[in-house]
């Protein structure tokens, strides 16, 4: 199953390409850090090194604050697992510039690749089809991720996608590790700095 | 103005601080406020499955450029407390409205672990706390702990005691 899969850092480069200043990126802790990380650092990227089970709601608030921009949460199923609610949460806001992508390989790949509830059969798709979030899109081949990127630069509506990747653990490219570093670059980067 | 007045007070003080974003899990104690931000055009209320949504939220918030405020009564502390190291080390301001539960005539006794822990669990997370234990108290702490929390993008509480909510009436 897995040699059908897409592969993450390819996957997230194809998503990022030629993304445009008005996309902001709130990678969850751990691989989808180090995939965005990997396909070129942008100030607009808030990498996160901990809050597990945040990721989409700081996308959530972001979108909220910033209506002109487009956000995109690109996270693992791990992360989005932990924070699960929030799909719920993200349901009845449905801010039209937020999309919360999901790099779903059914284990945890930072702790050892312990399979995930999603490899037992829980269906992120399901859960955010049932919360109410429109359009929500199954991603396993390159033709659905090039629908994907094509659904981010024209973001309507709140998107849900979960984008089918390999089990696979490339090396890790890390980007700043201070906070506040990364909340003033980002904040400098989009004029929200004082 | 009567002592029962002071969540209007409140309110006034979030619109003055030019909150934006309101996340809240529904709390008694916490109707009027929130049925003011609900009401309020200029407010986003978001309502949260659990608190530590509204810590990332307010995160989300400020790297927008939006001030947030996260309500909650004392149990919703103990849910938050991990995603507090994004406040702590990314230095997020983060306003959070706290009424108690478990430190006075309290008929729940399941209410008393985590209440009577709120003020130490809030010090051991760098928040400042601003407690106010009478209706006249309220409004001077919500606004000392918003010039903290957006002066210094810092952790600030203001705790809203039990007896100035009330007690819970269990019998209908």
């Amino acid at each position: 199953m897995s040699e059908t899969r897409l592969e993450r850092r390819s996957a997230m480069a194809t998503l990022l390409a030629g993304r445009g200043d008005d996309l902001l990126v709130v990678p969850g802790l751990g691989s989808t850090t180090w995939d965005a990380m990997a396909a070129g650092h942008n100030d607009r990227n808030f990498y996160l090194w901990g809050a597990m089970g945040g990721a989409a709601m700081i996308g959530l608030g972001l979108a909220l604050a910033q209506p002109n921009k487009r956000v995109a949460v690109i996270t693992g199923d791990g992360e989005m697992l932990m924070g699960m609610g929030a799909l719920a949460t993200i349901g009845i806001q449905r801010p039209p510039n937020l999309a919360v992508i999901v790099f779903d390989n059914g284990v945890y790949g930072e702790t050892g690749m312990q399979p995930s509830h999603t490899q037992g059969g829980v269906d992120l798709l399901g859960v955010a089809r049932a919360c109410g979030i429109r359009p929500y899109l199954d991603v396993r081949d390159e033709a659905a991720l090039a629908d994907l990127a094509a659904c981010l630069k024209n973001l309507r509506e709140t998107l849900f996608a979960r984008v089918q990747i390999a089990a696979d653990d490339p090396p890790r490219v890390l980007p700043e590790r201070d906070g506040v570093v990364l909340k003033q670059r980002f904040r400098a980067a989009i004029g929200t700095n004082p | 103005m009567t002592a029962a007045d002071w969540p209007d007070r409140l309110f006034a003080t979030l619109k003055r601080a030019d909150i934006r974003q309101v996340g809240y899990v529904p709390d008694a104690g916490h109707s009027r406020l929130i049925e003011r931000c609900r009401a309020d055009a200029q407010i986003r209320d978001v309502v949260l499955t659990t608190e530590e949504e509204g810590v990332a939220l307010a995160a989300g918030a400020w790297l927008g450029g939006e001030r947030a405020a996260l309500l909650m009564q004392s149990s919703g502390l103990g849910n938050c407390v991990n995603m507090l190291s994004l406040a702590r080390s990314c230095r997020f301001p983060l306003l959070m409205i706290i009424t108690m539960r478990g430190e006075w005539e309290e008929f729940n006794p399941w209410q008393v672990p985590m209440g009577s822990i709120v003020e130490p669990v809030l010090k051991l997370c760098e928040a400042q706390v601003y407690r106010a234990q009478t209706p006249d108290e309220v409004e001077g702490a919500a606004e000392r702990a918003v010039q903290h929390v957006f002066g210094d993008e810092r952790i600030g509480a203001v705790i809203l005691s039990q007896q100035l909510i009330g007690r819970k009436v269990w019998t209908k």
